[in-house]
Formats: C-alpha cells, sequence, structure tokens
C-alpha cells in the first residue's frame, strides 16, 4: 500500500519539475527594492489590486536600495524601489544587460535624529556637532556628552544608528560626515528600526536617527531633535512643512521607484504606473511620508509617456536637495 | 570480611543518604525542567495575550495590508502549507529510499563510511547555506525562480538529513530476525525491504519526517535568501481554474507561484513602524506554533497508530 503511493509521489515529483519548467507564467508586476520606499508602494499595490479586483497581480519584496537595483538590472523585476538615486556601478550594471530605466521620484524623506524624551539638555543640535559624534575619528575617543559641546554633561553617549547596508545610512553619513558610508563603527547598528526605536527610548543618554515614519508612529517614546541647517538659521524641526519648505536641511531626502522601461510595454504596468501617481499624493501621507506637489507626479507620467530614460542625478547621491530643486531638475531632463 | 560488615543502623543511615541524593537530584531535574516549560508558557502566554485581538475568521482570511486591523495572514499559511507539501514530496522518497540503501544494501566500505559523515555533517550546515546553494542551482541554474517550488525544494535538502538518519535509526531497531526469516523462505533483498522493512520502520520514518517538516515550517533565513516577498496579495493558482486575470491554470502552475511564508510574515509585521502590527506579529506567532505543535502531535498519534498494527 505505502510503496505505491510512494512511487506516485517520486513520479509526481518528477512530474513537477518537468512542468513547471515550461508552464506559462500568469502575469504580475514585480517589485522589489528599498524598506524605506516598500510602505508607499505596498500601499499603492493594496489598493490597486482591490481597484482591479485581482485581476492583475502585483508582488512587493524588500531587499534594501542595493539589493533591489541588482534584481532589477538583472531584468527580474519591473520596478525598483530606491531610498537613493542609483549609482554609477548600478547604472553600469543595468547598461550592460540592457536594462533601460525611468526615474521617478515619488516622495520624501526626513531622516530623524532621535533623543529620549527625557533627555533635557539636547534642544537642537548643528551638523557639526552630529558630525563629532558620528564620523569615523570619533570612534573609541568621543564617548561622553561634554566632549563634543562643553554644555552638554559629563554622561556616556550611547549611539544608534542605520546597518551599513541601507540607504539610510548611506544618505545620513553623506549628509552629516561628508562622505557616504563613512561612520564610527561603535554603535548599536540595525536594520530594523524598530530595534532603534526601542534603543533610544530606554536609555536617557541614547541618540539615533531613522526614516520619519518610525518617529511618526513613536512620538510618546522619541523626541525629534531640530537640526540648525548648514547655511545658519534657526534649528528646524522633521516636519512635512519643513520638509515642503526645504528648511528641514540637511536630512531631507527624495525616494524613488524606477521602472523598467521594456516592462512599459505591458498595459497592466502603465494601468500601474498611472494609478501610483494618482493616488501616490494621499497614500505617502497615509504612511507618514511627506508627498510630492502634484505637478511631480504628472512629471513623471509625462517622462513615461515620452520614454524619458535616465537619471537626473548622474549616479551620485546628492544631500540636501529640496523638492523645488528636484521638480526643475525633473522638469528639464 | 567482618571489617567489611555494617551494623543495621549503618546500613539505615547508608540507605538514607543515598536516598536524600536521590531526592535532591530528583529536585533538581524537576526544577530545570520546570524552568524550560515555564519559558515556553510564558512565551505562548504572552503571544496569546498580545494577539488575542486578532484571532478571528478574517485574520486567517485576509491578505497583508498597511492597516494593522486589517492585515491578514492568507497568503503566508497557505504558502507556508504549500511549500510543506512540496518539502515532503521531495525529501521523502529521497531521504527513505536514501536510508533504506544505506541499511540494507551498502557495502561496508570507506565510500560508505564518507557518505555516513557527510550526512551527519550536513544536518549540522546552517540553513542560510542552504538558502545560498538554492539561490545558484534551483533559482538560477534551473531557472525555477523565486517561486513556491525552488522553496520547497531548499527546505527539502534542509531536512533530508533528518529524514536519512531517523530512516536508518528506524531500521536498525527492526529485529535482525525479521530479516533473517523472510529471507530464509527465499524472499529476495527487495521483497524483505518491501514487505518487512519499511512498513516495519513506518512509524519511527513518519515521526523523522514530521519533526524535519516542523522544523523546516519555522526556518526563516534560506526563504529570505532565494527571495520570498513580503506583500503579496495573492493565492497561487488552484488547478483548472481560471483566475481574475483570466488565465487557466495547469496542474502544477501554482509550484511556480510567488509565494510568501508565516515567519516572513511575522519578521515584516515586527519591523513596521506602526506599533499595532505588533499585535498582529504575536497573533502570527502563536499560530505558526500551533502549526508545529499540531504537526507534532500528529507524529506522535501516528506513531502509535502504527506500533498497534505491528504483529511480530
Amino acid at each position: 500500500m505505502f510503496k505505491k503511493s510512494k512511487l506516485v509521489s517520486a513520479l509526481a515529483v518528477a512530474g513537477v519539475t518537468l512542468m513547471a519548467a515550461q508552464a506559462a507564467q500568469a502575469q504580475v508586476i514585480k517589485i522589489d527594492g528599498s524598506s524605506t520606499v516598500y510602505p508607499i508602494t505596498e500601499a499603492v499595490a493594496e489598493e490597486f489590486q482591490k481597484a482591479k479586483k485581482n485581476a492583475i497581480k502585483v508582488t512587493v519584496g524588500i531587499s534594501g536600495t542595493g539589493g533591489g537595483f541588482k534584481k532589477f538590472c538583472r531584468d527580474e523585476t519591473d520596478f525598483s524601489n530606491a531610498s537613493r538615486p542609483i549609482t554609477k556601478a548600478e547604472m553600469e550594471l543595468c547598461k550592460a544587460a540592457g536594462v533601460e530605466y525611468i526615474e521617478m521620484p515619488v516622495a520624501f524623506d526626513a531622516l530623524t535624529v532621535v533623543v529620549n524624551p527625557k533627555n533635557s539638555f539636547l534642544k537642537e543640535a548643528t551638523v557639526a556637532e552630529l558630525k563629532a559624534l558620528w564620523e569615523p575619528s570619533a570612534q573609541g575617543k568621543i564617548m561622553k556628552w561634554n566632549q563634543v559641546n562643553p554644555a552638554w554633561p559629563d554622561a556616556p553617549v550611547k549611539l544608534f544608528g542605520a546597518g551599513a547596508d541601507s540607504g539610510t545610512f548611506e544618505y545620513f553619513t553623506e549628509a552629516i560626515v561628508g562622505k557616504a558610508k563613512s561612520s564610527r563603527g561603535d554603535y548599536t547598528a540595525s536594520e530594523d528600526d524598530n530595534v532603534l526605536v526601542q534603543g533610544v527610548s530606554r536609555d536617557i543618554n541614547a541618540i539615533g536617527y531613522f526614516g520619519y515614519a518610525y518617529y511618526a508612529e513613536n512620538k510618546g517614546k522619541l523626541k525629534a531633535l531640530p537640526i540648525v541647517p548648514p547655511k545658519g538659521g534657526a534649528a528646524v524641526g522633521p516636519s512635512e512643512e519643513a520638509v515642503i519648505k526645504g528648511t528641514y536641511q540637511p536630512l531631507s531626502r527624495p525616494i524613488f521607484v524606477y521602472v523598467k522601461a521594456k516592462s512599459l510595454q505591458k498595459p497592466e504596468v502603465k494601468e500601474f504606473i498611472e494609478f501610483y501617481m494618482k493616488n501616490a499624493a494621499v497614500l505617502t501621507k497615509e504612511v507618514k511620508y511627506v508627498p510630492l506637489p502634484a505637478a511631480a507626479y504628472t512629471g513623471n507620467l509625462e517622462h513615461v509617456k515620452k520614454n524619458k530614460i535616465g537619471t537626473v542625478f548622474g549616479g551620485h547621491n546628492e544631500v540636501g536637495i529640496t523638492i523645488e530643486e528636484l521638480m526643475k531638475r525633473e522638469a528639464k531632463m | 570480611m567482618q571489617n567489611n560488615s555494617l551494623t543495621t543502623e549503618q546500613i539505615r543511615a547508608l540507605i538514607a543518604k543515598g536516598k536524600l541524593k536521590d531526592t535532591i537530584f530528583k529536585a533538581m531535574g524537576v526544577f530545570c525542567l520546570a524552568l524550560a516549560l515555564l519559558v515556553i508558557v510564558l512565551l505562548v502566554a504572552d503571544m496569546v495575550i498580545k494577539g488575542s485581538e486578532r484571532f478571528t475568521v478574517d485574520f486567517f482570511l485576509n491578505f497583508a495590508s498597511r492597516r494593522a486591523a486589517q492585515a491578514g495572514i492568507l497568503s503566508a499559511w497557505v504558502g507556508s502549507l504549500l511549500v510543506m507539501l512540496v518539502t515532503a514530496f521531495a525529501a521523502v522518497p529521497i531521504g527513505v529510499a536514501a536510508g533504506v540503501y544505506l541499511e540494507e544494501y551498502a557495502k561496508r566500505n570507506w565510500i560508505t563510511e564518507i557518505i555516513e559523515i557527510n550526512i551527519t555533517n550536513l544536518a549540522a550546515v546552517p540553513s542560510i547555506v542552504y538558502g545560498l546553494l538554492a539561490l545558484g542551482i534551483f533559482v538560477y541554474q534551473f531557472g525555477f525562480g523565486q517561486s513556491i517550488l525552488s522553496a520547497g525544494l531548499t527546505l527539502a535538502l534542509l531536512i533530508l538529513p533528518i529524514v536519512i538518519v531517523s530512516t536508518r535509526e528506524a531500521i536498525r531497531a527492526i529485529p535482525a530476525m525479521i530479516r533473517e526469516g523472510s529471507m530464509a523462505v527465499g524472499a529476495t533483498r527487495w521483497q524483505t525491504c518491501r514487505y518487512h522493512i519499511i512498513p516495519y520502520a513506518m512509524p519511527g520514518i513518519l515521526t523523522g519526517v514530521i519533526i524535519g517538516l516542523a522544523r523546516a515550517i519555522g526556518e526563516t533565513a534560506p526563504i529570505i535568501t532565494i527571495g520570498a516577498l513580503t506583500f503579496i496579495a495573492f493565492l497561487p493558482p488552484v488547478p483548472y481554474t481560471t483566475g481574475a486575470d483570466g488565465v487557466t491554470a495547469g496542474l502544477f502552475d501554482w509550484v511556480m507561484s510567488p509565494f510568501t511564508v508565516m515567519p516572513i510574515q511575522i519578521f515584516n509585521w515586527t519591523s513596521r513602524p506602526d506599533p499595532a502590527f505588533e499585535v498582529n506579529a504575536a497573533a502570527a506567532g502563536f499560530v505558526l506554533m500551533a502549526m508545529v505543535l499540531s504537526m507534532n502531535a500528529v507524529a506522535i498519534y501516528l506513531r502509535y497508530k502504527m506500533r498497534k498494527n505491528i504483529k511480530w
């Protein structure tokens, strides 16, 4: 009895393997990439499938901005979520594989520097002070608050920050230290921002940074630090208004979705982009990011229609770009 | 002799001393056991209390969502079950056949020795290594992509050593006279295996298989490596039905479908900004635990049932 069913199962496995290789794939829109952009794209995908009554399938994965581009340039995905512009190396990778893409900024994020709510001595911070805390030469040396600013107390500093593989880490180090990926290593690093939220909320001497959404959802447990802009002036805290005005500097950053030009031949991909751009403003706000002006979204659609391939960043990450500057640049394309 | 003889009192004291040691050791044992049990009970209780508000039918029938209260585990539990199905179909025939070969057919020589050592070693290889191997072989080389098939085969590799080892142990537990008796009446080696060895080893084999599957269902690392998805709001196609997209699925189309599994869904929920998702994660964690425990329960029941049917 049993051996018979085992034979059958062995045959079935062989059958599965053979048939699977030839199975016609149903149409699926594949998206992968940054965990920062994920909440927005997920919200759009969720609403899109509801609106289409599940006639079009969308999948969204998280493999980080870099990991996402690797798959994208290998021609495996239709869209790539990115919390920074595509880099030179990635552009070349895509080029080698013949993958062309259209860049679409979808929202702004305010990287937020947070401290414990019981922390009374920190009201604001300058970029120079943050740099003194985070630069590589501070490793093992700057261990107390008063080493950075004599007005601060003689207490140990507990640092919490993004892990080295994330776009957030890249952007923060570039904006604060001046060089991407250049940071001290003796801090609590985690790719999981909730670990950082917990860490800062439990230690009065803690300071950390992550995307605005994690601060917005945990406002009771954290205090956001206003940053003195590098050009001078009053310190500005992270908020939608400050990002729109371009005063939250230098930690405001645009986030992107890249679409493969070849995928645009598929009608469902076009439909998805139209849906994305039409609903991005509302959904972006819902997941606690700062939406772009309506013109940015219509501009993206325009680029898609005219098939404007490439990036406006030329393979570099740029610090402190405002929504206005971004719009101007996109318009010139 | 006389020097060694003890008075009744002395013997009693000696016994009492021994009994005291016995009691102390017993107490220690019970304490350790209680500690281990307490941790499990606390863990489960914590998940149940935290996740209690999500134990609704909707939670099992809804797809993932950005709104915690509406988010469910439909794609995750279906994905987990289907991956387990592929894993079982791949690992059981190969694992049992390998075990039977090693015990009943293989000659005792250095090649067999090397194979045996390697199987034992394989059981200790970290699961992420299987993930990397599978990414190269199944996903890219064979072109299975990020599908249920790739995941199922990956986990099958992972539990293969467990299946092989438990098959061998079950076979070894069968008395030699059964084998000898069968051969004495003229049965071939194959007939002996088919009518005696495998049926009698079945309870042990099944236990091994299910314990292997219970381990596989909780695996996250290899599944992430081969690229399981995080947001997926549709199920693999049911054979011979037409989906909302107008495509009629073939018998095996589901194995090529993109998927997610329970551990990945839980992982995603714990790392989201909105703390409300922690409730979902706790509830899903409990469901996963219930799945593992019920698999173990099935293993125990089957073993009991089958043992009763063996009449030597």
